[in-house]
Parts: C-alpha cells; sequence; structure tokens
C-alpha cells in the first residue's frame, strides 16, 4: 500500500532525500501546519466553551439567532440554511477529493473540471457565511439592554418574540444623526436607533399583552417570561435599545456570543477565502499543464488537504455553534 | 507504489453520502430536539448534546481518514498527526470547562452577581 520509497540505505540516513514518515516534504509540512492550525481553532472553540459556561444559565438559544432562508421572509427556518452551507462545503471537499483521485491518473481535463466546481462550493459557502452575517448584524427583532447590562426582549402572550417596532410608540423628540458632515470637527457617532428608550417603554404600557422575556433558561431550558408586573420594573431600568449585533452590543443575548460568532466564523470564512485563492492558483497551473510537465499532480493533493481541513473545522464550528 | 493508479472514486461517493447521512440527522435531532435525550444528563452534559458530539467526530474521523487519505500513510505520520491533537485538545477542554464552571458557580453562589 505504501507509496514510500526511501532512497536512504542504512549509512546515508541523516543524508537527506529519504522520507521517515512515507510522505513528501511539501505534504509533511502541510500536515504539520494543519495540526497547529486545528490547535488555533480548538483554542477558539474551547475559549468559546469556557465563555459558555461561564454564562450557561443565560446563553442565547441558537436556535432562535439563526432562523434565516433567503426567499423566506418572515419564516422562521432554524438550521436549515446552514445545513445547506454544511452539504456545500462537504460537496466541495468530495470534489476536490475526485481532482486528487484524477491527479493520481493523469487526467488533465477531469482534474480541472473537478477543481473548477471545487472552487465554486467555495464562493458559494462564502457567499452564504456573508449573508449569514448581515441577517446577524442586522438583528430581527431588537431588545433592551439595562444598566445592569443584561437584555431584555419582548414576546407576547403565547412566548412568540415581538418586534420593538410592532409596538413602540412613536413620541416627537427631535433628534438628529450627527454625520462627519455635520460636525464641526472629526466627529460623528454610532447609528442612532430606531427608537429611543422612552418610546420603548411608552409604547409597551400601551400594549398589555406584551411581556419581557429575560436571558436566564428556566428548567425546561426556555427563556423565563416575566409577569407584566415585572416587566413594568425591569423596564424601568432600561439604558438602551439594541438593535442587531455588533462587538460591544447584541440583541440576541450574551455580548460573548456575538464577539465569538464573529470571530470563529470569520476566522473561517478567511480560511475558505484564503484556500479558494490558493485554489485559483492551482486550478490555472493544472491548466497551464504545469503539472502533466512536472510528472505528478502532488501539489492538488497538498491543496486538497488543506481544503478539506476547512472543511473539517466546518464540522465543529456547525456543532458547536448551531447544534450543542 | 500501487495505490497511487487505483481509483478511489467509489469509496469516495460512499463517504459523501455517509457525511450527508450524518448531517441530515444531526439537522433533524436540532430541530426536533426531542426531550428524551435533551431533558436527560450523561455526566453532566444532555443525551443530545452527547450525539451530536459523537456524530462530530465519527464525520471527522471519515474527513481525515478517506478525504484526506490518512488511511494510505504510514504509522508514523498517522500517530504523529492524531496524538498530539487528541492529547492537546481534550487536555485544553479540561482545563478551560472546568475553569468556566468554577467561574459560574462563584458568579452564582457567592457575592458577586455581575461582571463584565
Amino acid at each position: 500500500m505504501e507509496a514510500t520509497v526511501t532512497t536512504a540505505n542504512s549509512e546515508k540516513t541523516w543524508g537527506g532525500g529519504n522520507e521517515p514518515m512515507g510522505a513528501s516534504y511539501g505534504k509533511l509540512m502541510m500536515w504539520f501546519f494543519i495540526v497547529s492550525d486545528a490547535l488555533t481553532f480548538s483554542g477558539f472553540l474551547a475559549a468559546y466553551g469556557f465563555s459558555r459556561f461561564k454564562f450557561i444559565e443565560t446563553w442565547p438559544l441558537a436556535d432562535e439567532v439563526f432562523t434565516h432562508f433567503p426567499f423566506l421572509h418572515g419564516v422562521s427556518a432554524p438550521m436549515y440554511y446552514v445545513a445547506l452551507m454544511t452539504f456545500i462545503l462537504i460537496f466541495s471537499s468530495v470534489t476536490m477529493v475526485l481532482a486528487v483521485d484524477a491527479g493520481h491518473q493523469m487526467k488533465k481535463d477531469k482534474v480541472a473540471l473537478y477543481m473548477f466546481l471545487t472552487i465554486i462550493g467555495g464562493l458559494i459557502f462564502v457567499g452564504s457565511q456573508a449573508w449569514e452575517w448581515k441577517n446577524f448584524i442586522k438583528g430581527e427583532y431588537g431588545a433592551i439592554e439595562t444598566t445592569g447590562g443584561s437584555l431584555l426582549q419582548f414576546v407576547d402572550k403565547e412566548g412568540h418574540r415581538v418586534a420593538l417596532e410592532d409596538f413602540a410608540a412613536k413620541l416627537p423628540v427631535e433628534r438628529e444623526q450627527l454625520t462627519r458632515a455635520k460636525g464641526k470637527w472629526f466627529m460623528d457617532e454610532a447609528a442612532i436607533p430606531t427608537y429611543t428608550v422612552a418610546e420603548v417603554q411608552a409604547g409597551f404600557k400601551a400594549h398589555p399583552d406584551v411581556l419581557v422575556r429575560i436571558e436566564t433558561l428556566n428548567k425546561n431550558k426556555e427563556k423565563i417570561v416575566l409577569s407584566r408586573e415585572e416587566s413594568l420594573v425591569r423596564l424601568g431600568q432600561a439604558k438602551m435599545v439594541i438593535e442587531g449585533a455588533n462587538l460591544t452590543h447584541n440583541e440576541y443575548g450574551s455580548k460573548l456570543f456575538a464577539d465569538f460568532f464573529f470571530f470563529i466564523t470569520g476566522f473561517h470564512g478567511f480560511h475558505v477565502f484564503s484556500g479558494i485563492v490558493i485554489n485559483i492558483i492551482i486550478f490555472f497551473n493544472v491548466l497551464l499543464g504545469t503539472y502533466e510537465k512536472r510528472g505528478s499532480y502532488e501539489m492538488v493533493e497538498k491543496v486538497g488537504l488543506y481544503w478539506h481541513f476547512v472543511d473539517l473545522v466546518w464540522v465543529f464550528v456547525f456543532t458547536f455553534f448551531y447544534l450543542v | 507504489m500501487s495505490h497511487a493508479h487505483v481509483s478511489n472514486t467509489k469509496r469516495i461517493w460512499t463517504v459523501f453520502g455517509l457525511l450527508s447521512l450524518i448531517t441530515t440527522v444531526e439537522v433533524a435531532f436540532g430541530i426536533i430536539r426531542p426531550d428524551a435525550l435533551y431533558m436527560h444528563n450523561f455526566l453532566t452534559m444532555n443525551l443530545l448534546n452527547w450525539l451530536f458530539i459523537i456524530l462530530t467526530l465519527v464525520k471527522a474521523y471519515y474527513i481525515v481518514w478517506a478525504f484526506m487519505h490518512m488511511e494510505g500513510e504510514k504509522k508514523a505520520l498517522r500517530n504523529a498527526v492524531v496524538f498530539p491533537l487528541i492529547f492537546l485538545v481534550c487536555y485544553l477542554l479540561f482545563i478551560l470547562l472546568t475553569e468556566g464552571d468554577y467561574v459560574f458557580e462563584v458568579f452564582k453562589n457567592s457575592t458577586i452577581k455581575w461582571n463584565f
């Protein structure tokens, strides 16, 4: 089975030119790069686990965060889109390994075709991730952050989420967004939320069927919904209106959730992006016949290792961000 | 020597089928979240999470062994890649998750209530 050609004999073990692990220098180095990169991702995911265990009772439910599917507006479709992304990435892994396989048989056209399909798969995946980010940043319902730093979301009597726009009052407020063009000096500010705290409070008082939901999970692993009286008390502590997510605030719950989401999926997305770039370079080399002349498609194999690794990382990110 | 020229296409598609099947099962369980699994714990983690993690490891095994062709590599290379990873990741997880749980207990049971 082993494709090893050990050129050295016993006297020349240290003279170079032999392959102690039966893999070429390039492949071996790719493997060790993958080991170190896998440890980096393990570090990120373990840090995510740390933060989650630290806030185990108030961590957001992923089912409620990622509910969008393209062209299905207002339909709650938890998990479907990210499952689709997973399939796309696994499939691009398959085309990659088919390219490697065709390379072993020195079939240039087949290698080129499969490499091309892999690149397309990668592009679709990165595009999907961008779309997922867009939805995450934009938010859906909006929430209130209290002076104590905890987050209040709104539900109706049946426990369904209610968006701020559905109940917030419209008060006459003169508040103009400061932009650079209007500033006296280099001044601007973060975007002003659509509603002020006072508007949300007034609207809440006017809608007796709206309740506040806090971050804490109950025994049934559902977020606790406060009674009307408790809701009014908690809403009195409101400090700011949150719409969508950024690195310091997010409407989904624990601030760290958004930080880790941006950081880990961003770092993974960057890996996919660099994988696509490398794949494109190798693809053109295949077309130019570089490896045909070299007599070996090992370069496709090496970039294939990297691509599969990216897929492997996604499998874990998928599990720990969306499922567990 | 010879394996380099044998086509593995059939094995590749089999593994693809397997990975797709596992992902489908995971997603189905993730959407349904059956109480029988979700509400019962084994070693402080609920059974559903155990299922997800085990299925993920199975997927990882197939990706590394079949797609990255680890099964065709020498034992020395296999061990050099796999054992350090398993050891270090388990160690890291043990340390961080224990610590995270400890910090949670401190916030929950002692005078410190909230600390950013």
